[in-house]
Formats: C-alpha cells, sequence, structure tokens
C-alpha cells in the first residue's frame, strides 16, 4: 500500500474527504453569515439554531408526517426560511440602525431559546436520521472507498454556494441586491423595496443554514446542541475569510474543512481547535481576512 | 446623591449582617463571585464599548489553575489564587492582543472564537480532569492562619476582595486611563486624532478586565472546591453578559444587581420549571435588547434624571 510519511493513502484521502464535507457546512453556513451581515449589518448568531432547526425539520417531517429526505431538502428549508422571515420582520426590523452589537446579542438570545425549548422538549441525546437508500453505501474508486452520501453532501453544498454566488454577482435580482448593501436609501428612492428585499434576504440566508441542517441529519445524531459550537467554528471561518466576500466565504470554509482533516492525519488532537489558530494566525497577519475589503 | 449614598449604606450594612439573616453563606459567595465577574466584564462593554464573548476563558482558567495548584501541588490557597490571577492576566494579554486588532462584531466573534480553543484545551489537557473537571478542592487557611474552611470566614474574606474591587473599579473609571476609555468609547477616530494609543489603552482595559474575571474565578474554585467545564463554557461568557445588559451596562451597580437577578432566578427557577432555564434566559435577553437597553439601573438614573429636570421647570 502507497504511505506518504508513513501513512496509507487511503486514509489521507480519507479524512479530506472528511474535511471536505465539514469545509461544506462551514461553505453553506458562512456564506449565509456573509449575505445577511452584507445587508443587515447583522451577526446572526442564531446561524447555528436554524441549522439545528433544519435538522428537526427533516427528522420529524420523517417521523410525524412521512415526508421523505427528498422532499425534506426542499420543505425544510423553506419553513425554516419563512421562520426567518418572520424573526426579521418582527424582532430585527427593531434594532436596525442601532449598534450591529445589538443585532448579535438579539441572535444570541433567540439562539439560546431554540436550543433551550428543543432541549426541554426532545431531550440531549441525538437521534439518528437514516441514509436514503439511493445513497447508501459506497464505491471503490481502486484507490478508496468513497461513501457516496459524503460526496453527495459535497456535491450540493458547492453546486447550492456557487448558485448563489451566481445568483448575487451575475443577475439583475443580485445587482439589486449589492446596490442595496452599498446604499440602502438610495436604492429606495429608485422604487425598490427594500424591507422587503431584506426580510427575503434574511429568510435565504437561514434557509441555507437549514439545507446544511438536512444534509448533515444523516451524518450526524440530530440534537438540539449540534449548531451552537458548530456556530463558533463558521464565526472563525468568517473572521479568517473576511465576511465583505461572498466567494470569499465559500473558499474559506471548503478549505478550512481541509485542513481540519489534514490536522486529524497529522496531529488528531489539535483537530478540534486548528481553525482557531489559524484564525488567531490570520489576524497577526491579515486583520482584515483573505477575502477582506474593509 | 444623597440617596444614592443611603442606599449604599444599607447594601453593606445587609452584606455585614448576611450569616446573622440565616441566608445561606454559600449562596451569597457564589453571588459576590459572580457579580465580581459581572462588573470585570462591565469594565470592558460598559466603559470601552468592547463586547468580549469569551470572558469565562479568563474566569474558567483562573478557576482551573487556583484547583490544579491546591489539589496537585498543596499550594496555600493565597498563593494559589495569586498564580490563578496571573494564568488569567497573561491569557488576557494574549487573547487581547489578537482581539483588539479588529472591531465591534469581529471583536465578539474573536473573543468568542479563542474561547472556544480554551475551552477545548481545558477539555484534553492532562490536569484539568476533562469532562469530570477538578473536584474536591480543599480551602485551607489564608496567609496561614484564616480558617476559610469556615464558611463564615470565607464569606467576609469573598466580600472584603469584593469591595476591594468594586472600589477599584470605580477609581479606574474615574482616574484619567477611565476618561480617555471612555473618549475612546464615543469617538474612536478622535481619540486617535488627539493623539492617544487607542490600543494601548484598550489593551490594558481587556487585561484588567481578564484579571479581575479570573479573580472572580479562582474565589469560585475556593468556595465551591471544584472547578468544571462551565466554568469555561461559552454559555458561563453568555451569562455575564446578560447579567451586565440586565443590571445596566456602564453604570457600577447594574451588573451587581444583573448577577443577583441572574443567580437567584437559576438557584430558584430551575425547581419551578425544570428544564425551561436556558429558554428563560434566552427570552430574558430577547426583551433586555428590544426594550430594555440600558438595564434597571441604567434606567433608573433616567427616569431619576428626567424628574430631577421636571421639578427644577424647563431648561432653557
Amino acid at each position: 500500500m502507497t504511505t506518504v510519511f508513513g501513512i496509507p493513502v487511503a486514509v489521507i484521502l480519507g479524512q479530506l474527504m472528511l474535511g471536505l464535507v465539514n469545509g461544506s457546512f462551514y461553505a453553506l453556513l458562512s456564506l449565509g453569515l456573509a449575505v445577511i451581515f452584507g445587508l443587515m449589518r447583522v451577526v446572526n448568531f442564531a446561524h447555528g439554531a436554524f441549522y439545528t432547526l433544519g435538522a428537526f425539520a427533516a427528522l420529524l417531517g420523517l417521523q410525524q408526517l412521512g415526508i421523505n429526505y427528498w422532499a425534506s431538502l426542499a420543505l425544510a428549508p423553506l419553513a425554516v426560511g419563512l421562520i426567518g422571515i418572520a424573526v426579521e420582520r418582527l424582532l430585527l426590523r427593531r434594532v436596525s440602525g442601532l449598534d450591529p452589537l445589538y443585532g448579535l446579542l438579539l441572535t444570541f438570545g433567540l439562539a439560546l431559546i431554540c436550543e433551550g425549548s428543543l432541549t426541554k422538549v426532545f431531550g440531549a441525546t441525538g437521534q439518528s436520521y437514516p441514509v436514503p437508500p439511493a445513497l447508501a453505501g459506497a464505491v471503490n474508486l481502486g484507490f478508496m472507498f468513497l461513501p457516496l452520501y459524503r460526496a453527495w453532501v459535497i456535491a450540493v453544498s458547492i453546486v447550492v454556494c456557487f448558485s448563489t454566488w451566481f445568483v448575487i454577482e451575475r443577475t439583475r435580482l443580485g445587482a439589486t441586491l449589492r446596490a442595496a448593501t452599498e446604499n440602502a436609501p438610495l436604492v429606495q428612492a429608485f422604487g425598490v423595496n427594500v424591507p422587503l428585499l431584506v426580510a427575503a434576504t434574511y429568510g435565504g440566508g437561514v434557509a441555507l443554514a437549514a439545507l446544511a441542517g438536512v444534509l448533515a441529519s444523516p451524518i450526524v445524531l440530530v440534537n438540539s446542541h449540534m449548531g451552537s459550537s458548530l456556530v463558533i467554528v463558521v464565526f472563525a471561518v468568517v473572521v479568517i475569510g473576511g465576511m465583505g466576500s461572498i466567494l470569499g466565504s465559500i473558499v474559506s470554509g471548503l478549505a478550512l474543512g481541509i485542513v481540519e482533516g489534514f490536522t486529524k492525519v497529522i496531529y488528531p488532537e489539535a483537530s478540534n481547535v486548528v481553525i482557531f489558530l489559524v484564525m488567531a494566525l490570520v489576524l497577526i497577519l491579515r486583520p482584515t481576512g483573505l477575502f477582506g475589503r474593509d | 446623591m444623597r440617596t444614592t449614598t443611603i442606599l449604599y449604606a444599607l447594601l453593606g450594612l445587609f452584606a455585614l449582617c448576611v450569616p446573622l439573616l440565616g441566608i445561606y453563606p454559600v449562596f451569597m459567595m457564589q453571588l459576590l463571585c459572580v457579580a465580581m465577574f459581572a462588573c470585570a466584564f462591565n469594565l470592558l462593554l460598559g466603559f470601552g464599548r468592547m463586547l468580549s464573548f469569551g470572558h469565562a476563558a479568563f474566569f474558567g482558567s483562573a478557576a482551573y489553575a487556583t484547583g490544579w495548584l491546591i489539589t496537585a501541588h498543596a499550594w496555600g490557597p493565597g498563593a494559589a489564587i495569586f498564580a490563578g490571577v496571573a494564568v488569567a492576566a497573561i491569557l488576557g494579554l494574549a487573547v487581547g492582543t489578537l482581539a483588539i486588532r479588529r472591531q465591534g462584531i469581529y471583536f465578539a466573534m474573536i473573543t468568542l472564537a479563542l474561547a472556544q480553543l480554551v475551552y477545548f484545551v481545558c477539555l484534553e489537557a492532562p490536569f484539568t480532569g476533562g469532562e469530570n473537571g477538578l473536584q474536591g478542592v480543599p480551602r485551607g487557611k489564608l496567609l496561614g492562619f484564616l480558617p476559610l474552611k469556615s464558611d463564615l470566614v470565607l464569606y467576609y474574606v469573598v466580600l472584603a476582595v469584593f469591595v476591594a474591587v468594586y472600589l477599584f473599579i470605580r477609581r479606574v473609571v474615574h482616574s484619567p486611563f477611565g476618561q480617555v476609555l471612555k473618549a475612546i468609547r464615543e469617538n474612536e477616530p478622535r481619540a486617535t486624532s488627539l493623539g492617544y494609543e487607542i490600543n494601548r489603552y484598550k489593551l490594558l482595559a481587556f487585561v484588567l478586565s481578564a484579571t479581575l474575571a479570573g479573580l472572580a474565578g479562582a474565589l469560585k474554585a475556593l468556595v465551591f472546591g471544584f472547578v468544571t467545564l462551565t466554568d469555561v463554557d461559552q454559555s458561563t461568557s453568555g451569562e455575564v453578559i446578560l447579567m451586565t445588559l440586565l443590571g445596566g451596562t456602564g453604570t457600577f451597580f447594574g451588573p451587581v444587581l444583573g448577577a443577583a437577578v441572574v443567580v437567584t432566578l437559576q438557584q430558584y427557577l430551575s425547581d419551578l420549571v425544570g428544564g425551561w432555564v436556558t429558554a428563560i434566559i434566552g427570552a430574558i435577553f430577547v426583551a433586555c435588547v428590544l426594550s430594555f437597553r440600558s438595564g434597571v439601573v441604567g434606567e433608573l438614573a433616567a427616569w431619576h434624571l428626567r424628574r430631577q429636570k421636571a421639578s427644577n421647570g424647563p431648561v432653557v
């Protein structure tokens, strides 16, 4: 068997694969954070909670209503996105124009409410979600086994991330969105319904988080605190990438997942903290982040 | 002014008489430690407008260092607390140096991420006891003669430290350093253009705040005799923010009041509502941010000011 530095290549590739799966989640979540922050100047602390809600929506949909995985993939983000729009309309709107710290604190409170209620109702232990039969098993690529579901996660994440990038950077809707990011009152003066745009953006951003939650549910145990530690890692990803850039958040999310996977091979004890260490290093060398503009 | 003096005198009298009133001293000590933690945090948020989302790292690391030195190396409580506080100060210097490179929400995210790093270190390091934490930390004798084993003696020691920290924070805020810090809070570019090296002021404020948070954590380790992962957890960082916000950021007494409310709620609410405590804390958070941004003490002060203005007639 081929080895690099005494480690079998298959092991390295396997960990890279796992890293890329984690990176897919980081990319989906940090992309949503970046889009929301760009337009609303709100750091959405509840992003992890919406990810958890997405996973729970899929799980409960399957258990209570018999909604299968494929339908959940569309329905759960839709439902969570609607919740997001309600949250923006009823709560977040009231702190717009204030110091951005209040948006962070408000969404932190929302995350606590969500996590606390889910823990109370469903308990702290995780429940597993079955892998859809069409994606079960693995293919032998000759040099490694490729678990189908994980490949699917990476593919979906990359397609969704780059379509979002395309919509924002290359379409008329995206142009309006970017214009509103630069100068909302002026865009409103041109007759664009900016409040609607803001609500839709928040809904869209949290729908991406919910999609990540549905994608993650067959891999991780679905539990009430699955999002709360993830959101901290995603914050670090966002600090590393710089929140100003859509493409930057996608690329740094995927790249940091791979870095984490590599660390698992070389020095497993550090795999939990490597992203935070990278963040510290970036802050020393380039405080605005790798793709930051401010 | 007169009313505040009377209120402080009454509070002081109450604090001195607590053992006579039959209030459980450990509960009061917990309250004082947490209030000290909140006051330290408020020094940073209230007077420097820096929202640290990772203050549990300093509170917890000092608690771990103190507990470990006492249990594994049989240090006396005084020396162990001193060492614990030193650990928090050094950690504060490291985290602060990185975090002040960005402002506002980035500052919050960076402190949160670095605190999570400290959390993982505490989880995996060989001397912290992992998931179990450190158990059975003996209180020993302070300076070789004060038997801290007695709740009564320890209570007065903790009270004395708390009063000293409270007065120290007042002194710091009213010092020239504190005035510059407030100037930076109000308008950073202007403070820079006046010739102040704002990053040095911010870093010093951060280290001071981390050090005092560490003192609170070290005392807490002694009071309870155990240190757990909760002490470095992000939920602890969140709670100290809530206490400060609820009581009133940028007021001296606000964090103490906020700490008293939250600790009492946690103590009694958990029996009443079972597992809903986290959700209720979150709801208080949301309510504070939406309609109560100056906190209890802040709102009271504003109300008092309005009344004074009204009784003095309109200001021309």
